[in-house]
């Protein structure tokens, strides 16, 4: 056999934890100095809720975004460094996508730039979640409700994550710079190391690491760069700046955030198991990882996401410090309820009512423990989703108004229940959205994803 | 410890926390101060799904998994979330500041 010509290190310079989030020019520089094979940050998640996803609307900031692509696109085409960015806009659908990239051609007007641009889409239409469905190759992850019908035709943006196979297709075609929707997050920068043939169980595992920048090193901070050096059986972690760095502790705590099983990752196409990973301490702020492997699993499984709208909310703002009604809090609302539905019938049916009630389970609402409030004041969020916006005002005006002068049984004070901190008390929120998808699909063709570039 | 007296999980712990895991998963992380002590949790399996369970007031089957990760002297425990993140009623997007109850633990 011949032997294989060993494989040189391949460095990747991972900006930020969320695009939009910023990182130090000096870290930047330092990452640049050390001439990366790779410049990527991952701008998704679907943490801040389904809002962003439903609305089409980007949780970061336009001009925090721009700062950040522009930095990193300069540098990138100027040293012919491929620049990957993934979840585009934050949650990845079209509108997302369309608004990052109309960001990136500004960029290219402004600094003059011009270069070859991948663009990839992550959006999945609804006939193919159907027939997927039909088919029986839709699988819900743990406490998901089945996906139905009914589910699938009501949801809006729905959305895959993709894995590295779009990536490398853009990349094989001379893409310079990628922008691509909603992305698995090590993906950006997992894709073009296992296009040259490093392995993809430690490429991913650096992925996973890498996407949340410098989270990872101690002290932590998701707006810090963060630098890796995958190499043919390991890979090593660095901060780039003198204030913090990667510690065995620090990487492999990594492992456990916002996961339900830190042995088992899974992902597109299979998982990176790291049950045989070993974190090592190689001094001067840098860890050695080994033993991360890739699992392919059986068929290829990408994760939908998709929301639907679940009304339209207002909500009031107001705090109580008599003692008698906060000793009878829990009745006098369910009273207030009563006393709504009744006056409004028929008008309130569609809407439905919540009472945050801060300083007693405002937080953690069922699964609070302490049953009986200590407190001596409370603050309640008076919360109406209603089926339109007309109708949740008017659920919500009516609540405030009923809670204000209730006359619950022992009450003193008779001037009003609620001390308000805002004129107007009422705030109309806007559309609501609730997961709606949250599945495995499994497809034949990973790179099934519709991709195209674009000359700068 | 003398007398059987019980220790406060504070004494151990380095890191308590909780997250989402996705918009239908809320995760637990115990980390350690000191590997002695992970291993004493391990071994008398002090964290099991009954204790976590009763501790929020849950059904024992939304308790998803209890896992014990060695290379951060961890134990991650993952429950249902009672409302997915973001759904009407929910009261913690990220299900940040659901790991109170696990401050009473003592051993």
């Amino acid at each position: 056999m011949e032997k294989r010509k060993k494989l040189p290190p391949f460095k990747i310079l991972s900006t930020t934890a969320i695009l939009g989030y910023g990182f130090p020019l000096s870290s930047f520089k330092k990452g640049l100095s050390k001439k990366p094979d790779l410049i990527a940050a991952d701008a998704g998640s679907t943490d801040p809720g389904p809002y962003y996803l439903g609305s089409g609307k980007s949780f970061t900031n336009r001009t925090a975004v721009k700062r950040d692509l522009r930095l990193m696109i300069k540098a990138g085409v100027e040293r012919h460094i491929p620049v990957v960015i993934g979840s585009a806009g934050g949650s990845g659908a079209r509108p997302h996508l369309d608004w990052c990239l109309e960001i990136v051609r500004e960029i290219a007007r402004e600094e003059k730039l011009h270069f070859k641009l991948g663009i990839v889409q992550a959006d999945v239409k609804k006939e193919a979640v159907l027939k997927a469905l039909k088919e029986g190759k839709i699988s819900p992850l743990p406490f998901v409700p089945p996906l139905t019908r009914k589910v699938i035709e009501d949801s809006e943006n729905i959305v895959a994550q993709m894995g590295v196979e779009p990536f490398i297709k853009l990349l094989k075609a001379g893409a310079q710079v990628i922008v691509a929707g909603r992305s698995y997050d090590p993906a950006v920068f997992a894709a073009l190391p296992i296009s040259r043939g490093y392995d993809p169980g430690l490429a991913l595992h650096l992925g996973k690491i890498l996407e949340c920048a410098a989270i990872a090193a101690t002290p932590g901070s998701g707006s810090d760069c963060a630098f890796g050096t995958l190499e043919e059986d390991s890979f090593v972690l660095e901060a780039l700046s003198p204030e913090r760095k990667f510690t065995p502790q620090s990487a492999a705590a990594h492992t456990l955030y916002e996961k339900s099983d830190p042995y088992h990752l899974p992902g597109p196409g299979g998982s990176i198991d790291l049950t045989g990973c070993q974190f090592e301490d190689l001094g001067q702020g840098r860890v050695r990882v080994t033993g991360s492997k890739f699992v392919p699993s059986d068929g290829y499984w990408l994760k939908l996401e998709g929301v639907r709208l679940a009304g339209y909310r207002s909500i009031s703002v107001a705090g109580v410090r008599d003692p008698v009604m906060i000793g009878k809090i829990d009745e006098i609302l369910k009273a207030v309820e009563v006393k709504v539905r009744n006056i409004l019938g028929k008008d309130s049916e569609g809407s439905r009512l919540y009472f945050h009630v801060y300083g007693k389970n405002g937080v953690m609402g069922e699964l609070e423990p302490v049953k009986k409030t200590k407190s001596h004041e409370l603050g309640i969020v008076i919360e109406v989703i209603g089926p339109t916006q007309t109708e949740a005002d008017a659920v919500l005006a009516l609540t405030r108004s009923v809670l204000l002068h209730y006359g619950y049984e022992g009450r003193i004070a008779t001037a009003g229940n609620l001390a308000f901190p805002f004129s107007p008390s009422d705030v109309a929120m806007g559309k609501v959205y609730e997961f709606s998808i949250y599945h495995l699909m499994q497809v034949s063709d990973p790179a099934f994803f519709p991709v195209k570039t674009e000359k700068l | 410890m003398k007398n059987g007296a019980k220790r406060s999980i504070l004494k151990v712990a380095r890191v308590i926390r909780s997250k989402n895991s996705g918009p239908y998963e809320l995760t637990l992380d115990i980390m350690f101060k000191d590997r002695r002590d992970y291993e004493l949790f391990k071994k008398r399996k002090l964290i099991t799904a009954s204790r976590i369970a009763s501790l929020y007031g849950v059904d024992k089957s939304e308790v998803l998994k209890i896992i014990y990760f060695e290379p951060s002297q961890a134990i991650k425990i993952t429950l249902k979330r009672k409302i997915a993140s973001g759904t009407p009623g929910d009261t913690d997007i990220y299900g940040a500041q659901q790991h109170a109850p696990l401050l009473n633990l003592k051993f």
